[in-house]
């Protein structure tokens, strides 16, 4: 997907401007509320106009203030997964998901929709009306909806907003691996870090009304970790749980994590602070924390006060804080040897 | 105890035949009327709702009048008929146009109340997923419009039902060719002797009112149970 917009709108108490050029398959819009970031959602999808610039994608023009070309949001194949779900309440769920594939040209209707249906688990609910879904399948419908109509870029505003964490993490898998399977290219806009992370590889940050960065999701997490209250989270997706007492241990590059919120299942997603992870130069004689793993020193940056630590162990990576003065004292360099202990309860399960 | 000669019978049956002929008549046009003030942006907005609006503060007569200059013999749109050979004036047809244009702006509002209640997102879902303004009018908007469809209905067949002003200035009163319910109440009030009978058409009416809030009742209950 190639998407180049330079548009303009300007409302009575805000002004939106953006001009960027954007080039992958799964990019991420990241701003905090207020920022511009549904005023961008709805030029592009067509349902703003903009005051002036164009907007094109793939080559063709959607937008042109000066060619006089505005193509109705029918007509430009960009499908939207909305916060709210918004299907339509009089429609069943196998309705509401043949509702964008119904009114697509014949040549473009390449998505098997028994094949869809099955990838989303929504086997058993075709029949039901959308409001007797729980919040998750009703994501689910939508997100099946928009990409039964295979539409040319999927545009996805804060779809996970609205759901508690364990349907957030349980319908983020969904997103991401049906848009990957029918080859759906998608903007993941959002609030949330975590969520950018795991879905996408380059992001804009939106500021103020206007795109003011464009980089990685791990640059943009590792240069606001000094400004989070919570620090770098570390997305740790480990398998191969095995009770210990009343833990779990899991593997994890050369050894093991024991972790208390793990649970029987063959995988599970972990955050981890980077906050909550203590360095030590040597190996303790003695340390209430469970986990204590020999390390190397891969990088390290900075991030406001502090010091951001990416430590090795095996293939396994974890990023730790501390400030400047212990990373002096510490001796940190790449390569160093360091030792970190981390609580078994340091790690919140997500997924 | 209710008495009822064969004139009330068809002051009854005039009177539903014109109340359900007004209903049928403005639903298109009320439903046009109340898309396009919720839905789309167009220069005199605010005057078209005035003028959508304006039959339900004037008085009933007015109206009446206005209509009978409209579609009089020599009125702008009555010479036209008459040319054509359509008489509308003291007809049952005149009754039913009355009727139509003193409940329309509550139909209109009723309906506008539900358009409103429809989150405008589901409208740009459904652009987004391929449907043309009159698709999307046509698969979301009028579905979701229901529940104001029939409360609109409703409230403008008992105003029908209701209608006098407007009715015997353009279509008369005369028995059996255009005399409601209301028109042949005011008739035995004019005549001495005759309270028992205007009692019963006033009963009659109170009945059909009774049926039709109760009809509009059920089916707010069991949409919203749909819901």
């Amino acid at each position: 997907m190639q998407l180049r917009m330079a548009a303009r709108k300007k409302f009575p108490d805000f002004s939106f401007s953006a001009d960027l050029t954007l080039t992958g398959d799964r990019i991420g819009i990241f701003g905090a509320s207020g920022s511009g970031k549904s005023t961008l959602v709805s030029m592009l999808a067509g349902l703003l106009e903009p005051d002036s610039g164009e907007i094109f994608l793939d080559g063709d023009c959607l937008y042109s203030r000066e060619q006089g070309i505005n193509l109705r949001p029918e007509k430009r194949r960009i499908a939207i997964v909305f916060q709210q779900h918004c299907l339509f309440p009089h429609l069943n769920v196998k309705n509401n998901l043949l509702y964008g594939f119904r009114r697509c040209p014949v040549k473009h209707r390449i998505i098997d929709f028994g094949t869809l249906v099955s990838v989303l688990k929504l086997e058993g609910l075709l029949d039901r009306g959308v409001n007797n879904l729980s919040g998750g399948e009703k994501q689910r419908v939508a997100l099946g909806r928009a990409v039964l109509a295979n539409p040319r870029l999927l545009l996805m505003d804060e779809p996970l907003s609205a759901l508690d964490d364990t349907l957030r993490f349980q319908v983020i898998p969904y997103l991401k691996s049906v848009c990957e399977q029918f080859g759906i290219p998608y903007l993941f806009i959002s609030h949330s870090l975590v969520e950018m992370r795991l879905m996408v590889d380059e992001v804009l940050v939106v500021s103020g009304g206007a795109v003011v960065e464009q980089t990685s999701t791990e640059k943009l997490a590792r240069s606001r970790m000094g400004q989070s209250p919570v620090g770098y989270l570390n997305l740790l997706r480990l398998s191969h749980p095995a009770r210990v007492d009343e833990l779990f241990s899991y593997r994890f590059g050369a050894g093991e994590l024991l972790i208390s919120a793990g649970s029987d299942q063959e995988e599970a997603l972990f955050e981890l602070s980077s906050k909550d992870i203590i360095l030590f130069k040597k190996h303790p004689e003695a340390c209430s924390a469970r986990n204590l793993i020999c390390c190397s020193v891969v990088t390290t940056f900075e991030s406001g006060s502090r010091v951001g630590v990416e430590l090795a162990s095996g293939e396994g990576r974890l990023v730790a804080e501390v400030v400047h003065q212990a990373a002096r004292e510490l001796g940190i360099v790449v390569g160093s040897e360091l030792y970190a202990a981390i609580k078994a309860s340091a790690f919140r399960r997500v997924g | 105890m209710i008495s009822l000669t064969s004139t009330d019978y068809d002051a009854i049956r005039l009177s539903v035949e014109v109340a359900v002929a007004a209903t049928l008549l403005s639903l298109p046009f009320g439903f046009a009327a109340a898309y396009l003030v919720t839905f789309v942006k167009f220069r005199g907005k605010v005057l078209a709702e005035v003028f959508v609006n304006l039959p339900l503060t004037l008085p009933p007569v007015v109206v009446g009048y206005l209509l009978l200059l409209l579609l009089g013999k020599h009125g702008w749109l009555g010479s036209l008929l008459t040319e054509a050979g359509i008489r509308i004036i003291f007809t049952l047809k005149a009754a039913v146009l009355a009727s139509a244009v003193v409940g329309f702006p509550l139909l209109v509002r009723s309906l506008r109340t539900g358009m409103e209640a429809i989150d405008p997102q589901l409208i740009n879902a459904s652009r987004s997923l391929g449907a043309r303004w009159y698709d999307t009018l046509v698969t979301v908007i009028l579905p979701l419009s229901v529940p104001g469809l029939v409360a609109g209905s409703s409230l403008m067949f008992a105003r029908s039902l209701g209608e006098f002003g407007a009715t015997i200035i353009v279509a008369g009163n005369i028995p059996g060719v255009t005399q409601t319910i209301p028109l042949a109440i005011y008739e035995y009030t004019s005549s001495p002797g005759s309270e028992t009978m205007a009692l019963s058409l006033c009963l009659i009416a109170v009945a059909i009112s009774v049926v039709v809030l109760f009809l509009h009742e059920w089916m707010a209950r069991k949409m919203a149970r749909r819901d």
